[in-house]
Order: C-alpha cells, then structure tokens, then sequence
C-alpha cells in the first residue's frame, strides 16, 4: 500500500473526493496527511505551512482532522465523554490536574452541540461499546468535527452501513460542507458523486485523474481502472 | 463520601482500639498497611489508569527508601529534607526511565522497566558504602519537629496516615481532572487520542513520573518504618508484589491499590503465622497464592471492583 509521486491539491470550502481500488494507498495517503504514517519523501502542505514533519498532534492544532475506516473511539466512554474529550483537546491545556473535569460545563454543551449534529443526541449517556454500528460511524465523525477543523479527513465514513445510516451520513456531510473542507474517501459512488466538487482517482498508489464529477465520469482511463461499467447504466 | 468519613474514623481509632486491647503489635503493622496502600496506589496511577504496565516500581520505591537510609546514614535527619529529598530523587528517576522506556509499547515495555529496576537494584548491591548486599540500617527515624516523636509508633501511624490521606486526596483529584480523562483516554484508544490532537508521550510521561515521585515518598516512610534498607526493596519480586496488589484490588479502581495493599498483607499475616497452620505456615504462599487465583477468576476487576456499583 505505497502511495507513489501523488500531487494531490484540495481547495479550501470543496468536497474533495478520494477513490479507487481497495489497495490503492487512500487511507495511507490519509494517514501521510494526518501524521500517523511517514512521508519517505515529497511534501505535505497545509494552509501554506510545511507540516511534513509535523506530530499529529501539532496537525490537529493546525485545523487538520481525520476519521477512521476502522471505527477507533474511546469504548468504554460514554458519547457524551467521547466527544468533550475531543473538545477538550483543542480548548485551554489539559496538564490540568486539579480543577474537576465534570464544572467545565462549556465542555459538555458543545459535546451536545456535536453529538445534536452527528444525530447522536439520543445516546450521549450510552456507551461507545453499546452503540450500533451506525452510530458508532456517525461518533467516529463527530469526533473528528469536534476538534473543530479546517480540513477533515473522513475516511469511508459510511463503510459498512445500511442505506438508512449512509442517507444520515450524506445529509451530515452536506451540512459541514458549509464550514469545513472536506477530503472524502468512499466506494459508496452514490455518495461520492452527489457530494464532491472534485474527484481524485487513485489507482495502485498514483493519482490518475482529478477532476469535476462529470469529467470522472466520463474518463476513459478511470473508468478502465476503476469505474467499470458501474456508473455506464 | 460517607463511606470515606466511616474509613477515616475507623483508621483513626484503630491504634486507640489495638492499644486498648493490648495488641501493640498491630499498630505496626497497619502502618505498613497505609505505606504500601500508598505505594500501591502510586502504581494503580500508571497501570490502571494509564495502562503502562509498569514491571520495575519497586525502583521509585526502593529509590525512595534509599535516599531516607543515606541521608540518615550521612547525618542528616530532618524529614523536612529528606522525604523531599526522596520524593524528587524517585520522581527524576521516573523521568529518565519514562522517557526512555515509554517509547516502547507492550511486552517491550513491561521488560524494559524491569530490566531498570533491576539496574538500580546492582547498583544499590555494589555501593559497599551503604552495606551493599547486606543494606544499611538506620540509627533512628527521620525527626519532624514541632515535638512530634516518630520513634513513638502511635505519633509515626498517624504521621502516614495523614500522608496516605493526602496522597489519596490529591490523586482522586487528579483521576478526575482533565488530566485524569485524558491519560484515561489514552490507555482506551492511544492512536485517536493522537489523532484528536493530544501529544501522547508528554501525557504518559507526566504521569509515569507523577507515579514515581509517590511511590518515592512511600519508599522514604518504609525506610522509617523499619529503620532498615536493603537492595531487596528494589528487587522485582517487590515490583511484582506492588503489581499484585493492584490487580487483587482492582486495576484502575480508585481505592484498589489501598485494598489489595490491605488484603494483601493481612494474607500473608495470617497465613505467615504460626497461629493458624502451625508447622505449616513455612508455606504460607501457598494459600495466598490459591486465593490470588480465586479473585482473578471470580473478581476479575478485582476486590473494589466486585464492590463498585458501576462497571468501570
């Protein structure tokens, strides 16, 4: 799962799109741009800032969220936790180590803020062990949304949900849309055609295309490549 | 709440009662309780609630009792200058030993520990200065002041029970800081509470040395306690029975290390004892070790945690 030259540009406000064979190296160009996986060589960057180099927490603080494939929460928090957690990392210093967390009210009211947005409203007092597998993707986004960022890296945020949760999930990315940038990685096609302004194509870790929806769709080589004769009917 | 004003009342009286009952003997040995509880609780930071599986403890807790023994030894007495002394000892020993062995993870981490603890251990072995192999014993007990005797075992009880308290009170504030959450996260989900924007390391080492440095006061009141110190305090068989007593208690349970530390050592009290086995006590690790078992079969989240109402 190499990522090879990839020069891949996403412009601030747009839903940038990320696809292609399973294999092809999108979540690890994800983890390269979030500071979990290194970069043997080229550039990363972000807001017109080096940030090759980066730790992944400096990244965060910078304005760049991911999501998992994986769902990857805090289990045994509650919603509620899972979310003033993330909140909590981006709002004052947490080497705090005598005032309760539970009077930080203004905490918790965004948790809510989030959970309300992610539709998790429901369940803020329910584990993360006990969410169904949906909601368990909607809080794995809603943490990323919580850290409050420029860009976030979702990745495949509907993988594995039943067409109910992926109808959620879309509305969800529409309605960010508005205040953060999105890079969408999703086989979900449905998805990805109604959301994205630009399309990325990756094939075998190299980028092959990157272009307007209807350009994508039409391209020969994606098509080849990837597409098939999914999108011909 | 008024279960802890019930365990403060009754840890107070209980020299009163043993005093008053002609059972002296206890006394001493329920102040071995509380600095073991509090050492015990110093690991239960790391372990249970950072989830770093410290093997080598009993190094932050031997250091500790070391610089007590050398300073006494060198002719310095006030414990205003020599638990101090410890504690910052023990706690720069956790920041070198943290920063190095928390860049690893797992079994990795577990041995690396052990493997400084025991370091410390043959260095406290080879300093012939201070008794080497056959350790040093302490003329007397370190002295408070404001005419408080600490030879007197009623006045040394409550000197570490007043410690202990305020170990304990700092901890529980610190478990439910933001603080707390986030080394709490971390064990949980190390790689997202990367990803949510936390510097994973500092947080760890933070705590580890934190760990350390309490651990390091227990060692300085143990050094008292038995006016002895040897390399054996720094053995891993004391890192395992610290560990012991964290898992008997209930990893990551506010009061586990207190409990396990408690039970612990009343097991083998009992069971050390020639009152109950007769000839036989020769093998009391046999029983402790049959009911060890039986609680990490039947109480996995430990002594507290069978008796904690919500599942942790």
């Amino acid at each position: 799962m190499a990522v090879d030259g990839v020069t891949l540009e996403v412009a601030a406000g747009e839903v940038h799109a990320l696809i292609g064979p399973n294999g092809a190296g999108k979540t690890t160009l994800i983890g390269q741009i979030s500071g979990s996986v290194g970069a043997d060589s080229g550039e990363i960057r972000f807001l017109d800032r080096d940030i090759t180099r980066l730790p992944s927490h400096q990244r965060v603080a910078a304005g760049l969220a991911r999501s998992y494939q994986i769902t990857s929460i805090f289990k045994r928090f509650s919603v509620l936790e899972n979310l003033a957690l993330a909140v909590q990392a981006r709002s004052g210093s947490s080497f705090s180590f005598w005032r309760p967390l539970a009077q930080e009210a203004a905490l918790f009211d965004e948790a809510r803020s989030i959970a309300d947005q992610v539709g998790l409203s429901h369940k803020i007092a329910s584990s993360g062990l006990s969410l169904a597998h949906g909601e368990q993707r909607a809080l794995e986004v809603g943490l990323a949304l919580a850290t409050r960022p420029k860009l976030v890296l979702l990745d495949e945020p509907m993988a594995g949900m039943g067409p109910e949760d992926a109808r959620r999930t879309i509305e969800l990315i529409g309605r960010i849309r508005a205040q953060v940038t999105v890079l969408l990685v999703e086989h979900d096609m449905d998805a990805v055609f109604r959301l994205a302004d630009r399309i990325s194509v990756m094939v075998a870790g190299r980028l092959i295309a990157t272009d307007s929806p209807e350009e994508i769709r039409m391209n020969e080589e994606v098509r080849k490549a990837y597409l098939g004769d999914e999108l011909a009917a | 709440m008024k279960k802890i004003v019930i365990l403060a009342i009754v840890a107070c009286a209980f020299p009163l009662a043993m005093h008053a009952l002609d059972q002296g003997f206890y006394i001493s040995f329920a102040t071995r309780v509380l600095i073991y509880a509090m050492a015990a609780a110093s690991l239960n930071l790391v372990l249970g609630y950072g989830g770093m599986v410290s093997f080598g403890h009993a190094a932050f807790f031997g250091a500790g009792a070391y610089i007590v023994g050398i300073l006494t030894f060198e002719g310095v007495t006030s414990a205003w200058i020599t638990w101090p002394a410890a504690v910052a000892v023990a706690a720069l020993a956790a920041l070198v030993i943290g920063a190095l062995s928390l860049r690893t993870r797992g079994v990795y981490f577990i041995m690396i520990t052990l493997a400084f603890a025991q370091m410390m251990y043959y260095i406290f072995v080879s300093m012939k200065a201070y008794g080497g192999d056959d350790g040093l014993s302490l003329p007397r007990r370190s002295s408070l002041g404001f005419g408080v005797d600490l030879r007197n075992d009623f006045a040394w009880y409550y000197v570490v029970l007043f410690l202990l308290m305020i170990i304990l009170y700092l901890l529980h504030r610190l478990v439910h800081s933001r603080f707390g959450r986030v080394i709490e996260a971390i064990r949980e989900n190390e790689t997202r509470a990367a990803a949510i924007g936390y510097p994973v390391y500092r947080y760890r080492l933070a705590c580890f040395v934190i760990s350390g440095a309490i651990a390091g006061l227990a060692g300085a009141l143990i050094a008292n306690q038995t006016s002895y110190v040897s390399p054996a305090i720094l053995h891993w068989v004391q890192s395992g029975t610290l560990m012991i007593m964290v898992i008997l208690g209930g990893v990551g349970r506010f009061w586990g290390g207190p409990v396990g530390a408690a039970v612990l050592l009343t097991l083998e009290e009992v069971f050390s004892g020639s009152k109950l086995l007769g000839p036989y006590a020769l093998h009391w690790q046999l029983p402790v070790g049959a009911i060890l078992l039986a609680v990490v079969l039947f109480a996995p989240r430990g002594i507290a945690g069978a008796f904690a109402k919500r599942p942790q």
